[in-house]
């Protein structure tokens, strides 16, 4: 690894100066992933941008509405630590948990995992399936976006020059709802996933009958998917498994991976298949839980 | 279990701390990248980003031209060395290979092969430094798998490569095949034609490494007297010293090798790589130059072991194994030197079998040359032979393991090289699996299966040198060459505390360098705590009888009227006369002088090792995922030493055989670039991965070590990819001929997906 440049700006304002100095940067939050391709050459930059000390990305708060925005670089473990947090929104937490190991997540972030935008990131399927948005800044001002909106292939995003992602905001979710997050890895621990998926159901008053679901998948395509039609399709149905296989199926249609060291195209559309059935049983369960 | 009355041992079978476990836990412990010398300088290694290109030419003058830079070597700042063979103790090479090993000489081999070296006032300019460096490659294509080597048509690795044929002559063409050996006995035609079943398949299986935690190292010192020091991180000084003697062309004894501790090797640490590099960086500048290596370095340059493919066929008649014909193809990587010779000779000792066909075909790919890695060669043999047996049970609705006992090799039973077994426990350990908790309890609910296999290992024995320096206090300085991996600090100590009769707290064992103690073969070949443990047994012996010859002195009488008996010397016939090892010890100024006990051995009676191991497993047939839910592995260790360092042992050479069956491979993209170079996508398994794996020890003393100790460190290797496969076969019904057996494959195949 050569000699770089680290930058600390204490406030959102010295951050946006950092980045129009004319160097080329990269944020360095948790660090899990920009330290590590550093290292490898895979990235080169001039300067780190060291984004843990601007009050806004480590904070997290719940709106009055009941959503919860939480700053880029609050660390997953502060976040699955919060007992509210843990029974308001278990997938949030499905997700927190499963991004590499405890030290990892002792360190990694929202901001950090869907600003490296790999195809596989595995906050962001739960994230969508929850409905949530990214709050973006630079010196111009702020813009929020659908989270799904915000990748472009892998490793890449609309993110411009001299902007940030300050946070996630997740929305109130619907009365009668739950949402689950599953992904597979070949390992049980410290894996990249093959492909993973998160599904939200939302139930009428009864519980009888689907009222809407969202459905997004990782992994199998250059960039994460929300596969709406999968979700539109549950719409006004009773969960059973033939529905269930259904939206599965379309998920799995919505699939256009490649085969490379951790699957292959056919396993993919597969896992496709059998995660999103998974994955709304149990979304349909915390459902009737809620 | 034991087989036989065990002698009242005292420290042997006991489970104390390891003398080196402090400093390891407390971070105290100094390996090869710790060590930092006045005026040290770093370096780093360009390697070729071609798996096969012929070097044009290099250009290394803008990057000796910029700031920092202190020297830059290539290949041809190596002498010119012979094809003498190089015996490094588990694995053979010249010389000449060797050589271009350490830096491409013509062409690059691989992607990764280094092509040149550089040293720098720090390692960023160094990195920035090889960039500088101007390599004209003429791309080649590249060759990596042995089907494709062995095909008349392949591009060859070297075009004066000729096969030294079974009959020991050399082929006409050039080949890829660098040697194809042959075994053959009895008749194989009559046995098939007699046979009441025969079952016959192929297996393929990939390069896979060790994945030692520390990466290689090097640190050398090239005086201006003309002598090298060298510290480094390896599993044999002795085999560093002699090749950078011979690569270097400098007389041994001017070649110092400090052993620095070591962060695993499995094998893998007995090659040179950076340090000849180091060396030459050194003689330029003038100044120690250290070299290290990153994980992608490690996995794209260094040891792994074989991957291959293998045709095997059984016969049986009357539940008698009748022959067995197998061909076994193994990828030596770039240069000749795979382990299938040692996995033609041990898949089939287990067994009795009178008549057999095997061949073995040594093939250079387009791939890292290969290194040893724990039982070389046994676990892909292993992975052949032991599903077909298994396969065979089945037919004839015998249990497994009682398959394998009916047919089992003992004492006096011949091994396909001919050489007759001596007394070994391969019936004793089928008989501990059978009736261990395990196997006697059921295996129940779906998509569950059980499976077994037998694992043969030689073992080594070669060569070792001790030195035990007696104190006036009565405690025992033990100098030993071995480097240690495996807690042999511990079990030498022990050997010696139990030859002297004395505390092992009263020993400390030290691993000193190449100038400090007689000639040792490398820590590998499981020989260690055998052939080591025999020198510290002959230095015991030495020092007992140097203390009776001053206690004759003393009492004024022969030496043959005292005993050394109980850590202590009495007289025969007057009980009044008697001292403890202590008293006796603290005696040496007026009697003589210092006490130096010596022990050197040539050790040629190993006793080899047997493993049969009982695996159960669920597959998710969704997923294609195998978990596996328990593991129970029984052996013959000979004789315990330290128990805790044997069920050690057994329990790491499980986890590495359930990665390597599980997920680990090599994946190579069309171009030859291993595309997975790093922990996070080259699966090793992880505690989460893995049940406990119970041990069952079972101890059949080797007759030609005085405490029946046998090599207990890479047996536990070879069994378990094929029960493994024999489980999941056991769970699905299907057979998994090819190596990982990973959930991309199970469900691909499960669910015939293309």
């Amino acid at each position: 690894m050569k000699e770089i440049d680290y930058l600390a700006p204490s406030s959102l304002g010295e951050a946006y100066a950092a980045l129009s100095n004319g160097k080329t940067s990269a944020f360095l939050a948790g660090g899990t992933d920009i330290i590590v391709q550093l290292r490898e050459g895979r990235k080169q930059v001039d300067q780190l941008i060291d984004v843990k000390h601007i009050p806004e990305l480590i904070s997290y708060a719940w709106t009055g509405d009941g959503g919860l925005e939480i700053g880029a670089s609050v660390p997953f473990a502060e976040i699955y630590e919060d007992d509210e947090i843990v029974r308001r929104l278990p997938a949030v937490i499905d997700c927190a948990t499963l991004v590499g190991g405890i030290q990892i997540q002792s360190r990694a972030c929202f901001g950090g995992n869907i600003g490296n935008s790999g195809p596989a990131a595995d906050t962001v399927p739960a994230l969508i399936a929850l409905g949530a948005t990214l709050t973006l800044g630079s010196a111009d001002g702020t813009r929020d976006l659908p989270l799904e909106d915000f990748f472009t292939g892998p490793g890449q995003n609309v993110l411009g020059p001299g902007e940030l992602i300050i946070k996630v905001n997740i929305p109130p979710q619907p009365a009668n709802s739950g949402s689950f997050f599953h992904r597979f890895i070949p390992r049980n621990e410290m894996d990249i996933a093959v492909v993973n998926v998160g599904a939200r159901i939302d139930l009428d008053a009864d519980g009888e009958r689907i009222e809407g679901a969202r459905i997004s998948v990782g992994a199998v395509a250059p960039t994460p998917l929300y596969v709406a039609a999968a979700g539109d399709a549950l719409a006004g149905e009773t969960p059973t498994e033939d529905t269930f296989a259904r939206a599965a199926d379309i998920a799995a249609e919505a699939a256009t991976p490649i085969t490379d060291m951790r699957g292959s195209i056919a396993q993919r559309v597969h896992l496709t298949r059998v995660l999103t059935y998974r994955a709304l049983n149990r979304a349909l369960e915390r459902a009737r839980e809620a | 279990m034991t087989t036989t009355e065990k002698p009242d041992y005292k420290v042997i079978g006991t489970r104390p701390i390891r003398p080196d476990g402090v400093e390891k836990v407390t971070g105290k412990a100094l390996y090869g990248a710790d060590i930092h010398l006045p005026d040290l300088v770093h370096g780093a290694v360009l390697r070729s980003p071609h798996a096969h290109a012929r070097i044009v030419s290099i250009d290394t003058s803008a990057a000796e031209a910029m700031p920092g830079v202190l020297a830059v070597v290539t290949h041809n700042d190596l002498p010119v060395v012979s094809n003498k063979m190089m015996d490094m103790g588990e694995g053979i090479s010249t010389a000449s290979d060797m050589s271009k090993n350490v830096m491409a000489a013509d062409k690059a081999l691989y992607r990764g092969h280094a092509i040149a070296g550089v040293a720098a006032t720090n390692v960023h300019d160094a990195l920035t430094a090889i960039e500088a460096i101007k390599v004209e490659y003429e791309v080649l294509p590249p060759v990596l798998n042995v089907q494709d080597a062995m095909r008349e048509d392949a591009p060859l690795l070297d075009e004066s490569r000729h096969t030294k044929t079974p009959a020991g002559e050399l082929s006409d063409n050039a080949s890829n095949v660098a040697a194809h050996n042959r075994f053959e006995g009895g008749d194989l035609e009559a046995a098939y034609a007699e046979a009441d079943i025969v079952v016959e398949r192929e297996f393929d299986t990939k390069m896979v490494h060790q994945g030692y935690i520390e990466p290689h190292n090097g640190t050398a010192n090239w005086n201006s007297d003309g002598t090298l020091t060298v510290w480094t991180s390896t599993q044999g000084a002795f085999a560093v010293r002699s090749a950078l003697s011979e690569l270097l062309q400098l007389p041994v004894s001017r070649v110092r090798v400090i052993p620095m501790e070591i962060g695993g090797g499995f094998g893998g640490k007995i090659g040179l790589y950076l340090e000849p590099v180091a060396a030459l960086l050194s003689r330029k500048c003038g100044r120690p130059v250290q070299l290290t290596m990153d994980r992608t370095d490690v996995f794209q340059a260094t040891g792994p072991t074989s991957g291959g493919h293998m045709k095997g066929k059984l016969a049986v008649k009357d539940g008698k194994i009748t022959a067995a014909e197998v061909s076994l193809a193994f990828e030596a990587g770039a240069f000749p030197g795979s382990p299938v010779m040692a996995g033609a000779m041990c898949m089939l000792s287990p067994y009795e079998v009178e008549n057999f066909k095997v061949d073995a075909y040594d093939v250079v790919v387009n791939k890292p040359k290969v290194a040893a890695y724990r039982a070389p060669g046994a676990p892909n043999a292993a992975f052949c032979v032991e599903q077909l047996i298994d396969e065979v049970a089945r037919e004839t609705g015998t249990d497994p393991l009682q398959f394998r006992l009916n047919n089992s090799a003992s004492e006096g039973s011949r091994m396909i090289t001919g050489v007759a077994h001596p007394r070994i426990g391969h019936e004793e350990t089928v008989e501990a699996a059978a009736s261990s908790d395990h196997y006697q309890s059921p295996i129940e609910g779906p998509n569950r299966g059980r499976g077994v296999a037998s694992g043969f290992w030689f073992n080594a024995g070669m060569q070792s040198s001790v030195i035990a320096s007696v104190n006036p206090d009565g405690t025992v300085n033990l100098i030993e060459g071995s480097t240690d991996i495996g807690g042999t600090r511990a079990s030498l100590a022990m050997q010696l505390a139990e030859t002297l009769g004395i505390e092992y707290d009263s020993i400390r064992p030290t691993v000193a360098d190449t100038d400090a103690v007689g000639h040792n073969d490398v820590t590998g070949g499981s020989r260690t705590t055998y052939a080591s443990g025999q020198a510290v047994y002959e230095a015991g012996l030495d020092v007992q009888q140097q203390l009776v010859a001053r206690a004759a002195q003393l009492w004024e009488c022969e030496a043959e009227d005292i005993e050394y008996a109980d850590g202590g010397l009495r007289h025969t016939s007057d009980s009044e006369k008697s001292m403890t090892f202590a008293e006796i010890a603290g005696k040496q100024m007026e009697t003589g002088g210092p006490i130096q006990g010596r022990g050197t051995v040539m050790a040629r009676t190993p006793g080899a090792a047997y493993g049969v191991h009982v695996v159960d497993v669920e597959v998710d047939p969704d997923t294609g995922k195998v978990d596996i839910l328990r593991y129970t592995i029984a052996q013959d260790v000979g004789t315990a030493v330290h128990p805790a360092y044997v069920e050690g042992q057994m329990q790491g050479g499980v986890v590495q055989g359930i990665g390597w069956a599980l997920n680990e491979e090599y994946y190579y993209g069309e171009d030859g670039r291993m595309e997975n170079a790093s922990f996070l996508d080259y699966r090793m398994p992880t505690s989460l991965d893995l049940p406990m794996i119970d041990t069952i020890i079972v101890e059949v003393p080797n007759p030609g070590h005085p405490f029946g100790v046998r090599g207990v460190g890479e047996v536990p290797i070879v069994p378990p990819l094929a029960a493994i496969a024999n489980a999941v076969h056991d769970a699905t019904g299907h057979r998994f001929t090819e190596l990982p057996i990973s959930p991309r494959q199970v469900v691909e195949e499960l669910h015939n997906l293309q």
